[in-house]
């Protein structure tokens, strides 16, 4: 793993390298680059399959962290790649052309966080959520427990006593 | 109720939905309309119970064969295969699995259910033939359980379909299941069980609730 992250780090500007001993190694990369290197790992260094594609609101930053895992069947190792872009209109370079089945991860994303992929296929669908108009629900400015009482009918909840409160009542209602 | 003009205009009418022509085999057109061929667009009626000895042998029939739509919302479903197994055995109290709405009269509500779900229970629960009961599992279908502040999962079941028995838990075991059923049972027997009739006269109130929820209708108001 470190050949190839010193290969890694000689070619790309990769930075901020996590090594761990029992999960994939993490390393980070800007947005642009993505796409060469993850071809390069593909075909070069035996990455065939990508495990997973996620995605973390950083609101603080104003940032969307995308996390790309990618697997070696032969050597058994993990690689990630996290790359980060901006809230603000997101959108990010399809992955598609390199696994079909991206496009199911990316549809996925653009319907839970609003980030746009342009040219994967069917990305545009409706996915989990039927005729949604709101904010996509998976940002973290999306108020969730406000959006359920107004649409759910929350059904009232039965009334509680504090114990210590309820005991002292009862045992000492002068004081 | 929408008119069966909005329903034609509602941009998020399904495509197998929409009017359109199919050429025959000899070549000639014919225009299908979906909405009107396909699908009965009268509205329900309240079928009144009979009075006396009639209803009430009526009532021991329904309550002494209870078939159960195999349809599973949510991890309540798990519970469910269980119950026809030789340990808990629900064929005993006359209770058996059916594939299709038009056959069976008990729906159960396993679980959580979201808005997309709603939709195919709904028209599942519209297409199955009367006397119909419901029963909700599990505590989801009743406050919202662990979902009760999620986006897409409903919190009450009732309203949006007449509960007649719910068994809290999360999950109930078999056992709860089966005590459901013999509740159910009782109620049936004593002629309370009246959930169809209670939804077709309270239709109104139904669909503005469901409405408010499956924003993109794309089906009758009424699904026979």
């Amino acid at each position: 793993m470190n050949e190839l992250i010193n290969h890694l780090k000689e070619r790309f500007p990769i930075y901020d390298v996590v090594e761990s001993t029992t999960g994939p190694t993490f390393v980070s990369l800007d947005a642009a680059k993505l796409i060469p290197m993850i071809t390069s790992l593909k075909t070069n260094h035996g990455f065939k399959i990508l495990v997973i594609l996620s995605t973390v609101d950083w609101i603080e930053d104003g940032k969307f962290q995308l996390t790309y895992i990618i697997n070696n069947p032969d050597e058994k190792t993990d690689l990630g790649i996290r790359i980060f872009i901006d809230r603000e209109n997101a959108s990010m370079e399809s992955i598609h052309k390199l696994w079909v089945f991206a496009a199911t991860f990316q549809r996925e994303i653009k319907e839970m966080y609003g980030i746009d992929f342009p040219g994967s296929p069917g990305v545009d669908d409706q996915f989990l959520l039927e005729g949604w108009d709101e904010m996509p629900p998976m940002r973290r400015d999306f108020d969730t427990k406000k959006y359920s009482e107004d649409t759910f009918f929350p059904r009232p909840g039965r009334e509680t006593n504090d114990p210590a409160e309820y005991m002292k009542q009862k045992l000492y209602p002068d004081e | 109720m929408s008119d069966k003009k909005d329903i034609h205009e509602d941009k998020f009418l399904a495509p197998e939905n929409r009017k359109h022509v199919v050429i025959g085999p000899d070549g000639e057109e014919i225009h299908v309309d979906p909405l009107n061929d396909y699908f009965c667009t009268d509205m329900p009626k309240v079928e009144k119970p009979y009075k006396g000895v009639m209803e009430k042998f009526l009532n021991w029939a329904r309550a002494e064969s209870l078939w159960v739509l195999a349809f599973g919302t949510g991890c309540g479903s798990i519970e469910l295969p269980p119950l026809f197994s030789p340990r808990f055995d629900a064929y005993r109290f006359g209770v058996a699995m059916r594939p299709t709405p038009r056959q069976s009269g008990v729906l159960i509500i396993s679980g959580y259910l979201a808005v997309k779900t709603l939709k195919r229970a709904i028209r599942s629960y519209e297409q199955m033939q009367n006397p119909k009961y419901v029963i909700a599992l599990g505590s989801c279908t009743i406050n919202g359980g662990m979902y009760w502040d999620s986006y897409n999962t409903i919190n009450r079941l009732d309203h949006y379909l007449p509960v007649d028995v719910y068994i809290a838990g999360c999950m109930p075991r078999p056992e709860a299941v089966l005590a459901g059923f013999m509740k159910l049972k009782e109620r049936i027997k004593k002629g309370d069980a009246e959930g169809a009739n209670e939804y077709v006269e309270k239709l109104d109130w139904y669909k503005a609730n469901q409405k408010k929820i499956i924003k993109d209708w794309n089906m009758p108001d009424y699904n026979w």
